[in-house]
């Protein structure tokens, strides 16, 4: 079952690739990348519920705050440069 | 609780496809933004309930974690519309109205 979710989420993830690929602008390449960090949060959740393992749980947390902080200064590169 | 655990995920992975869909097909920038948004916040929140259900003794993590993705996740779509927007970011606009313009000519 779990085998199941994670091959729909990797789907998922391959569409959002191709608009991370694809993107015309700066702007909708760092949506895509990221929508991928929350895809990968989400699939970091199902791993540890496969695995039986918290400690997944604890990664996926730094893994939100690090795709946050990056979403966020790539904010400001866009509004003012470096 | 099995049954209702792996509703909840399915439910979550459901939204997920229907974004990246989205993400895919919707024609400019800021309407992009509404698909990648909203539907992936709903969609982890599902997943993490889904855990809830299949593993209780995990609920503490795991709220902190829903709590974590409802608090940044918003803020960050906001962050990058509205950068974009002060950089004349082209996008269809049929009805000629720029709530913004203001704001904008006050930072220059």
């Amino acid at each position: 079952m779990y085998e199941i979710a994670s091959i729909f989420l990797l789907l998922a993830m391959s569409l959002t690739m191709i608009r991370f690929l694809k993107g015309p602008t700066l702007s909708d390449r760092v949506v895509a990348f990221d929508v991928l960090g929350i895809m990968a949060l989400s699939l970091l959740v199902l791993l540890a519920l496969y695995f039986k393992r918290s400690i997944y749980l604890d990664i996926a947390l730094v893994l939100g705050a690090i795709g946050f902080l990056g979403t966020t200064i790539f904010g400001r590169y866009i509004e003012k440069g470096i | 609780m099995t049954f209702f655990g792996f509703v909840f995920i399915f439910l979550g992975l459901t939204a997920f496809i229907i974004s990246s869909i989205g993400l895919l097909r919707m024609p400019d920038l800021y309407t992009r933004i509404h698909a990648g948004a909203k539907s992936p916040t709903m969609a982890t929140l599902l997943i993490i309930v889904g855990s809830i259900f299949l593993e209780p003794s995990w609920a503490p993590k795991l709220i902190l974690l829903a709590v974590f993705v409802l608090a940044t996740n918003p803020l960050s779509s906001s962050v990058i519309a509205r950068a974009s927007h002060k950089v004349d970011t082209p996008y269809i606009n049929t009805n000629n109205i720029d709530e913004l313009k203001d704001f904008k000519e006050e930072e220059k």
